[in-house]
């Protein structure tokens, strides 16, 4: 009697198993490209050949799980640092490849009621690193700072302090938020804030135009202030992989850096890799203002 | 018959006994573990140095792209550094805390301030009304009113601390600043304030069964000699149980020292050597908390955050460990005085 449902079970399990989608690839890394990977998978033309596993963790946990072989595909908002080079090396042989899949501007942002709205670098890496207090120094009333900067396990922090700050320390009392959504909430709140993220989170804050240098023209992170590299501070995004992509794995990759693949990623709210076809591109000029 | 129940009983004793030692064991292997990762600080100092400086690249898949090349790091001319102190213990025990730098600098001492302030603040302000309101459950407060405030008090313990840290970034954070017209909107006030609400409902349930244990003579008597209530409550109650009041006040400063969350979210984690309430704090558990999900595994850095691990495992370890046996003992010993 209680054999009788086996043959229904193994015939269930059979068809599931036909059914399934041969590959699995996992994806896991950055945090700040989560929405980006996962809207990729659910558009990707090739998805019902493969199943994709979209998690986040940070860079640095995704790297991790490169060199660990417990993901295919590492989403990375910064470059691997020297250390996690050599540990793939150590372990596989040979460095990973590095896929550049997208670019993210990063944005300045103060206060709405801030009477300042524009700032050179060498403004901005003075205010982050101390050197400048009070906004008065900037043209701004006289008030005191507040600077507010990311964690420093996230990739922003590392790429604002490379390339902005040129590697030197932010001011011992710089705030540290947990995340993006809550530095930008800060800066909303807190009429002389300051801080800095990803283009895409700014909300109910006002973003600074930029100049490289003093005397050189300022400009918006605006989509196409960002590709065409007149904006100065953007990053790339990265894909690593263990080895030279083949199969399901090289048609994803190769699908990404697509016009296709790019218009998702404007749509999302960060900046393709290039400028795309201006045909079918009502949609992703949307998120941006 | 009677043998066979006596070997089942032994069998189940056994069994009993042995997962009451393996929550023992458990705690000891986890001690091991991270005193073994925190160790690991001296002698991860050396081998770190020198990953840094290897030259491998990863190879490029689409090199187009990369024409363009990223902007070339602007800093012209370097921003004078501060030097990280050579010796491990002059950067442990330093007063900048920068991991992530080209010059790592591990100093620790802000992180203990930090934490040290947070906590303080958190119960200066829980436990004196944690403690009233335990004095009018236990004494003043008809029954109905008991029954309802002992669980509800008791809800907020299982508050999830992620809410409270997000309340305070939003709407504590906001009040006080205006309240008070601070320079900074997240300080250790606020963190204070969040982390007070979390210990709150801990010292509150054990004074409040202090009191409730009290031999129901001391207030009768108290009465009888003419006293009134408030007056039996404040200088007969209270001194009656103060060690069990103590410890739970301990047992509330051990939560607030290893509290992460609310902290991370309403403290500012500015890692700066203050004593000031109104300056924003980095306590050492907010500081694993968020450093840790990135740090390169075995690095200096790693052990570091180990280290932190380990000194916050013994600060709250010591303090549960002291509010248990010594403080709990000093009562029980008051009461058999008491009745004999």
């Amino acid at each position: 009697m209680r054999f009788r449902s086996i043959p229904v079970v193994l015939t269930a399990a059979i068809l599931g198993i036909a059914a399934l989608p041969q590959q699995t690839i996992t994806i896991k890394g950055s945090d700040t490209m989560v929405i980006l990977c996962q809207r990729w998978t659910e558009v990707y033309p090739g998805r019902d050949r493969v199943r994709f596993q979209v998690t986040g963790g940070g860079s640095g946990t995704g790297i991790a799980a490169l060199i660990n072989g417990t993901t295919d595909i590492c989403a990375s908002s910064r470059p691997m640092r020297p250390a996690e080079l050599e540990q793939m090396r150590q372990r596989y042989g040979r460095p990973p490849v590095e896929i550049r899949v997208a670019l993210d501007g990063l944005a300045v942002y103060v206060n709405r009621a801030n009477p300042v709205s524009k700032l050179t670098m060498q403004q901005i890496r003075d205010i982050f690193t101390g050197k400048i207090t009070n906004w008065k120094q900037v043209g701004g009333p006289d008030a005191r700072i507040i600077l507010y900067s990311r964690e420093n396990n996230s990739g922003t922090y590392e790429f604002f302090k490379e390339h902005v700050l040129g590697g030197a320390d932010f001011a011992p009392n710089t705030q540290h938020m947990p995340g993006t959504a809550a530095l930008v909430n800060a800066v909303a709140k807190d009429r002389w804030g300051i801080g800095y993220g990803g283009a895409a989170y700014a909300r109910e804050v006002k973003e600074i135009a930029v100049a490289e240098a003093p005397g050189k023209p300022y400009y918006l992170p605006t989509l196409e202030n960002v590709i065409s590299r007149r904006y100065p501070i953007s990053r790339f995004l990265y894909f690593y992989l263990r080895e030279r992509p083949s199969g399901e794995l090289k048609s994803f990759v190769d699908w990404v850096l697509s016009d296709d693949g790019q218009r998702v990623v404007s749509e999302v709210g960060y900046f393709p890799l290039r400028a795309i076809g201006e045909k079918k591109q009502p949609a992703s000029a949307a998120p941006r203002k | 018959m009677q043998r066979y129940r006596r070997y089942g009983e032994m069998l189940i004793e056994t069994a009993i006994r042995a997962v009451a030692f393996l929550s023992i064991t458990v705690i000891a292997l986890i001690f091991l573990f991270i005193g073994r990762e925190a160790l690991g600080v001296f002698s991860a100092a050396e081998s770190s140095i020198h990953a840094e400086s290897s030259d491998i690249a990863a190879e490029v898949y689409n090199p187009e792209e990369s024409s363009e090349s990223t902007p070339a790091p602007t800093a012209a001319e370097q921003t004078p550094q501060e030097t990280a102190p050579s010796s491990l213990w002059a950067n442990l025990l330093g007063s900048t805390w920068q991991p992530v730098s080209r010059q790592p600098k591990y100093g620790i001492l802000p992180l203990v301030v930090g934490t040290l302030k947070i906590a303080l603040i958190a119960v200066a302000l829980a436990a004196p009304l944690a403690i009233l309101a335990a004095l009018y459950t236990a004494f003043f407060a008809p029954k109905w009113m008991q029954e309802l405030i002992k669980p509800v008090v008791e809800l907020l313990a299982g508050f999830p601390s992620v809410v409270i840290g997000f309340f305070c970034l939003m709407v504590v954070a906001s009040a006080v600043q205006e309240a008070l017209g601070t320079t900074y909107r997240l300080n250790a006030l606020v963190g204070g304030i969040g982390v007070a609400i979390a210990i709150l409902p801990v010292i509150f349930t054990i004074s409040e069964d202090t009191f409730a244990a009290l031999p129901r003579r001391l207030w009768e008597a108290g009465l009888a000699l003419g006293a009134r209530p408030w007056e039996v409550a404040f200088r007969i109650m209270l001194p009656a149980a103060i060690p069990g009041v103590f410890a739970a006040v301990l047992l509330g400063l051990g939560r607030a020292v290893g509290e992460t969350m609310i902290v991370l979210m309403a403290s500012g984690n500015a890692p700066l050597l203050s004593w000031s309430v109104l300056a924003p704090a980095r306590t050492l558990s907010a500081t694993i908390g968020a450093e840790m999900g990135e740090v390169v595994w075995g690095s200096l850095h790693y052990h570091v955050l180990f280290l932190l691990g380990f000194l916050l495992f013994v600060a709250t370890l010591t303090l549960n460990a002291a509010a248990e046996l010594w403080v709990r003992r000093r009562l029980l010993q008051r009461f058999r005085g008491m009745s004999s």
